[in-house]
């Protein structure tokens, strides 16, 4: 019963976005409120009817109702609850039903809480988000049925991939959507203003607060997945450039390109036909990692159950979604009235570069991810890209884009100069420096690659910094007036400063652990010692332990440091018996500077294992970086501009007025 | 109108993709399955040093007689740790001998990546400098070819092994050429 009410929700779901893509824009095309205000309650339905028909499909999960295929493929009884519900969206079907509910998440956040919006924009954004809807649903309903039945329903169920079994992994998924998915409101919004040919710093104001919402979820995604790489594949490595990867990768590039963008329209009033330009391709890449994801047409370590008619579905939803948006952009953004003037040495300049550096490197990644396809097609050849390619492209793009981070905030609207600018940042590019030397002395072996990665990340970090104690007078005023100041500093500037010297944190976190790794791989005896990093290792023998849905090998090793006992490391081999898989669980030591990180093997005679020994130094940074990016975000978000009936109290006059001659 | 132009490079650059998406998808385009010119064709002449020491150097006469299951992969290669459960399998499930090629990786590495993950291989070979590959069309790893007793090559995967392709392609295949 509960997976048809399920199917039925889709099914009415499916009918609600239909009527929702046409009549708030007939609506809005001839001024009729009436249909213009239907697309409030219409989004609103349409995520009611998706989240409950989510909640079927977790309902019939968490209670292992084996008559339906979705269950018996991804799930077991003896699985235990938390990745029983992770198993709802561990599969090709149960995934694009999260998609699309984070779609009509969007949705239903815009019915909500654009109260202030002007009743056209709404309407003809919330028109767009239900098309997208619609394409979705018709995938899902057509090809990608969750709640089949299956008979005769099996005893019992295959169990979700134990690569996948994993707390990280069990939150990664929604965040990820939540950030990839979450662009397709900006998306939604470009067409409405361009529908209407009007953008103006009002709709920027409309767009900024969801793009950021996107962007932190995208990044918190990002984060969480890179780190689950790290610890469950079981040697370290947190990217891979696989194409899956840079699925989630571009998107987030060019998200954040169009963060700072709509910054400048907002304040400026210019760069309008660009910004456009981003959110539409934003969302488009999030739509070719979904297509490249579950078409099959690249290889991937990640990917899902391939099927060929699913691929040429994605594409038709691809080829109307991007090739419609590009076509209506061709159209209407050349009549959209070009905004205000600047000098190159200006903020509007430094942005510009910013953009102009973060698109190169997201096309960097796309030609990466889809030479090989590309080369095949036209040439038949075939080749892989790896690491090489992007070390030689992307990262040499990163290092004027992290020296143009700090000085960009320093500079004035309009026009600026680059000298006062440094000047104020002199500690900082001491300060930078000086790690840089510190680094040398304690590495002076150490690559190149690791100065300049070293380098750029503690002037990012301090550079921001610098850049907040500039604003607050530090050092320059009374220790009264720098705190009155640093009291009058908006979320958003906090928000500023917290993503961009979190940032500095996680390459230096990059740089440590890319560059400096040690490695120590051994075939040990009870009783064997290994040193690593000032810690001494003694592996002291295994015992059997018994988990839900595996039995395991736990190796203990007792770890010390000059003589104190610090900790006892019990790396587990996992067999799970209804996947017939082995998994790899390494134990991990984390120190502010590093991590100590031991995976075991099976050993050349019965009585050793082998045991792999790495410090990944400075580790534990990407994460905190990426947590802190992820913090900024968040505070930026509860910035007071952005919620619901606040005044806007520092509003500039100018502004104000263009934003009441918008409404 | 030069740069109404330039407004409609978006579209033109994503018509593109978009045509090289639908040919990716045309069916029979398998990403692992690579038509090769080596397809029932003798295997290359070569010779390699086993990855361990003391034992015997292997060279292509030492594939006739049986039908064999080629093998190339790195330590460092992230598919390749994808694939290793289902050569597991396969070793386990047909008995047929698996020659590992180990390519273009350090001996300790490889080493330590079979103590981790087991070793399902009869034999490992070490191409260091990845120049048997080269005569083997391999673009890179893994890969894996089915070689009959006579020494001719008669299946290529390109790509990662998986549950399906074991089940679809290598294990009827090596059925087949067993009689």
């Amino acid at each position: 019963m509960v997976p048809e009410l399920g199917h039925l929700a889709l099914i009415v779901a499916l009918m609600v976005a239909l009527v929702q893509s046409i009549l708030p824009l007939v609506g809005a095309a001839r001024r009729l409120p009436g249909l213009m205000a239907m697309a409030v309650p219409g989004a609103l339905v349409q995520f009611a009817l998706i989240a409950f028909a989510f909640g079927c499909l977790t309902w019939v999960h968490v209670t292992s109702d084996f008559t339906v295929e979705n269950v018996v493929e991804n799930s077991h009884t003896l699985k235990p609850l938390l990745y029983k519900v992770s198993g709802v969206w561990g599969n090709h079907e149960g995934s694009m039903l999260l998609w699309v509910l984070m779609l009509t998440l969007f949705g239903a956040g815009v019915a909500l809480l654009g109260g202030g919006m002007p009743m056209a924009l709404r309407a003809r954004t919330l028109a767009v988000q239900a098309m997208i809807t619609l394409g979705f649903l018709a995938f899902i309903i057509a090809t990608s049925n969750p709640f089949q039945r299956v008979f005769p329903p099996p005893v019992n169920g295959h169990d979700l991939n134990p690569l996948l079994q994993d707390p990280g992994l069990a939150v990664h998924p929604p965040l990820l959507y939540f950030g990839y998915v979450g662009f397709s409101i900006v998306f939604s919004f470009a067409m409405a203003a361009l529908i209407e040919g009007r953008v103006d710093p009002a709709w920027a104001r409309w767009v900024r607060p969801w793009t950021l919402a996107a962007w932190t979820g995208l990044t918190a995604g990002i984060t969480l997945g890179s780190n689950w790489a790290y610890y469950e594949l079981g040697w370290g490595g947190f990217w891979f450039w696989d194409p899956v990867e840079n699925a989630s990768f571009m998107p987030w590039l060019v998200g954040t390109a169009l963060l700072h963008s709509a910054i400048v329209v907002e304040k400026r009033d210019a760069l309008k036909s660009w910004t456009i330009l981003l959110s539409i391709i934003t969302f488009s890449l999030s739509l070719m990692g979904t297509f490249l994801v579950r078409s099959g047409v690249l290889s991937s370590v990640h990917a899902f159950a391939v099927d060929p008619g699913r691929g040429y579905f994605i594409l038709a939803l691809m080829v109307i979604a991007v090739g419609g948006s590009f076509a209506l952009y061709a159209w209407r953004a050349p009549a959209l009235a070009p905004g205000g003037l600047f000098q190159p040495i200006s903020r509007e300049g430094a942005l510009v570069l910013n953009n102009l550096l973060l698109a190169t490197a997201a096309a960097t990644v796309l030609i990466g991810t889809l030479y090989p396809l590309v080369l095949d097609v036209v040439a038949g050849e075939r080749v892989t890209v790896g690491s090489p390619y992007y070390n030689a492209t992307f990262v040499p793009l990163m290092v004027p884009l992290f020296a143009l981070l700090v000085i960009g905030p320093l500079l004035g609207w309009k026009r600026s100069d680059l000298g006062s600018a440094f000047s104020r940042l002199k500690i900082a590019l001491l300060a930078a420096t000086f790690v840089v030397i510190a680094t040398l002395a304690l590495r002076w072996d150490g690559p190149l690659l690791g100065l300049v990665g070293i380098a750029a990340g503690s002037w990012v970090l301090l550079g921001s910094l610098a850049e907040l104690a500039d604003r607050i007078h530090l050092g320059r005023a009374s220790l009264a007036e720098v705190r009155r100041r640093l009291g009058r500093q908006t979320r958003a500037s906090w928000g500023m400063v917290l993503a961009h010297a979190g940032l500095g944190i996680a390459i230096l976190g990059m740089v440590g652990t890319s560059l400096w790794v040690d490695e120590h791989i051994a075939a040990v005896k009870p009783g064997s010692h290994i040193r690593m990093a000032g810690y001494d290792i003694t592996y002291k023998g295994v015992e059997p332990a018994e988990g839900p849905n595996y039995t395991a090998e736990a190796a203990r090793f007792e770890v010390t440091r000059g003589g104190r006992p610090v900790t006892v490391l019990k790396p587990e081999r996992r067999f799970y018996p209804v996947a017939r898989m082995e998994t790899t669980e390494a134990a991990i030591l984390t120190r502010p500077f590093g991590d100590l990180y031991v995976a075991t093997g099976a050993g050349p005679t019965p009585d050793t294992i082998t045991a792999r020994v790495w410090h990944h130094p400075l580790v534990p940074w990407l994460w905190g970086g990426g947590a802190l990016m992820v913090l900024g975000g968040l505070i930026s978000l509860s910035d007071r501009r952005y919620r619901l009936g606040a005044p806007s109290r520092r509003q500039q006059p100018a502004m104000a007025a263009a934003a009441t001659a918008a409404e | 109108m030069r740069t109404r132009l330039l407004f409609l490079l978006p579209i033109v650059a994503f018509g593109g993709l978009a045509a090289a998406f639908l040919i990716g998808l045309q069916p029979g385009r398998d990403p692992r399955l690579i038509p090769s010119p080596l397809i029932n064709k003798p295997a290359p002449e070569f010779t390699l040093p086993s990855l361990f020491d003391g034992e015997a150097a292997f060279s292509r006469s030492d594939l006739v007689g049986q039908v064999h299951v080629v093998n190339l992969f790195a330590s460092w290669c992230v598919p390749c740790r994808a694939e290793h459960p289902v050569l597991q399998q396969l070793a386990a499930s047909s008995g047929v001998p698996i020659v590992g090629i180990n390519y273009k990786d350090r001996k300790e590495d490889a080493e330590g990546w079979l103590a981790e993950l087991g070793n399902p291989f009869s034999r490992i070979l070490a191409d260091t400098d990845g120049k048997v590959a080269i005569d083997w069309g391999v673009y890179g790893v893994p890969e894996t070819f089915i070689v009959d007793s006579r020494g001719q090559i008669r299946l290529k995967i390109t790509g990662p092994l998986t549950e399906q392709s074991l089940k679809h392609d290598v294990l009827p295949m090596i059925r087949k050429l067993r009689g």
